[in-house]
């Protein structure tokens, strides 16, 4: 029998953390269960809800499908790195816009948008909800998410962002 | 869900892949973007014992232009696959497929090479590949050999990839780069495979005399399949609402489909989806 563990090193919302660990453990538990950082949630399970979308390296994966191993030496983001003493602007937007009822596929839709708008600024409707393909809500039936993805874009591209105030806690 | 435990080991060389490969006593699976592998992993249906992740191989990386081919890297994701300035160039077909694959999520990790080798029936890129009569560069003990797309295909989810072997590269001749081509799919509405799925590629000559016709199915049968007799049925005609009517009818009675009580129904299938496939393509500006 072969060496079953491996020791990670990677960057999580800017701190570097290395771990020795089963070479199975996907990266999601590896968030949830050797970080703690338990806001990317288990949704299916199959990569098709998007619950626990991350961002590894500045792009969207299902952390679902990807072992903790394949994250070795690179970046990651769950939506514990998104707020800062404020909420961020995609936060704000599925706030002001009811982007959420029971929240639970909340923290990959928010992440999913921040892909999306990382690479489109100024999407239309039709390309956030192609954007948004890989996460299943079960709620709002999308209408609020679309809209909480378009105030989210209109407050990151508005010159008064740093005017916003709404404080965290 | 956990899969079966493994031992990990992450490949420099791909001579260490090979080598590696050839242990008998224990299974030994090559990981790429793991958008197939893992799944099937954590539903145990795969319990290999070591996973060999081939991420970091030069041979795999990159897309170049190399004489009469475009070489696409093994280890080319869906998002590279579909942005690719020169992919979208020279063989628009592979990007177009590419870009209806799964999600985003998936897209920003799943690989051409692992697709291919992992040959389900209802993947989308293997009609692409067989519409631009791809050559699969597979490299193993005994050097490197090069083997159509068309041949590589055995079964579902069989390919004649050896044991001992990787998958490099997919090269593309670029004979086809200026032709129309265009992949029409028909996604099932929950799993977001296709139904069916059509890459169409035309080379006329100012919308007149079809000079190349190709035509590769996805989805609906055992593998994925060339319409050849249709294609046939195309070349020297005119891309008129008449000769695709004719051509999505010869490719629907042709089609290898499973004997079943669904035969109907898939032959249907196949004569709309290649009929719309091939409007689009007559509708497309030169």
């Amino acid at each position: 029998m072969g060496e079953l563990q491996t020791t990670v090193t990677m960057t999580v919302n800017g701190e570097r953390v290395t771990r020795t660990i089963e070479s199975r453990v996907l990266l999601v538990h590896f968030l949830r269960e050797e970080l703690g950082l338990t806001g990317t949630h288990v949704g299916c399970d199959t990569s098709q809800c998007g619950a626990c979308t991350v961002l590894l390296d500045g792009e969207a994966v299902k952390s679902c499908t990807v072992l903790a191993v394949q994250a070795m030496g690179k970046a990651v983001t769950t939506i514990e790195g998104l707020e800062t003493d404020r909420l961020h602007p995609i936060q704000e937007g599925f706030w002001a816009k009811h982007g959420l009822q029971c929240g639970f596929c909340t923290p990959g839709a928010m992440m999913a948008t921040t892909y999306l708008l990382s690479q489109n600024p100024n999407p239309t409707e039709e390309q956030i909800r192609v954007g948004l393909d890989g996460i299943v809500c079960r709620c709002t039936g999308y209408e609020t998410i679309v809209r909480a993805v378009q105030h989210a874009a209109q407050l990151m591209n508005s010159s008064t962002q740093t005017e916003r105030s709404t404080e965290v806690g | 869900m956990l899969t079966a435990p493994f031992e990990y080991r992450r490949a420099e060389r791909v001579e260490d892949v090979i080598e590696w490969l050839s242990d008998e006593t224990r299974e030994t699976k090559i990981l790429a973007g793991g958008h197939s592998l893992l799944p099937l992993m954590k539903l145990r249906l795969a319990t290999p014992a070591i996973l060999v992740d081939v991420s970091a191989l030069r041979e795999l990386q990159g897309v170049q232009e190399d004489g009469e081919v475009l070489r696409v890297g093994a280890f080319t994701r869906y998002v590279e696959l579909a942005r690719h300035s020169l992919i979208n160039q020279k063989a628009s077909l592979l990007s177009q497929a590419a870009n209806v694959v799964g999600d985003l999520q998936v897209r920003n990790r799943g690989t051409i090479g692992g697709s291919l080798c992992h040959a389900d029936p209802a993947a989308d890129l293997p009609a692409a590949v067989l519409a631009l009569e791809a050559q699969l560069v597979i490299l193993g003990p005994n050097g490197t050999r090069r083997e159509s797309a068309e041949a590589f295909f055995m079964a579902p989810f069989v390919t004649t990839l050896g044991r001992q072997e990787i998958l490099a590269a997919i090269e593309i001749p670029l004979s086809t780069q200026n032709a129309r081509s265009t992949y029409l799919k028909r996604p099932h509405p929950a799993s977001g495979y296709p139904v069916i799925g059509v890459a169409c590629l035309i080379d006329a000559i100012h919308n007149q005399t079809i000079g190349t016709a190709r035509l590769a199915i996805t989805g609906i049968a055992s593998t994925a399949f060339r319409a050849s007799a249709a294609e046939a049925q195309l070349v020297g005609g005119r891309l008129d609402a008449e000769t695709i009517a004719k051509a999505a009818s010869t490719a629907a009675i042709n089609a290898p489909l499973d004997d079943d009580e669904h035969t109907e129904y898939k032959q249907q299938l196949v004569q709309v989806y290649v009929s719309r496939a091939l409007q689009q393509v007559a509708a497309q500006e030169d």
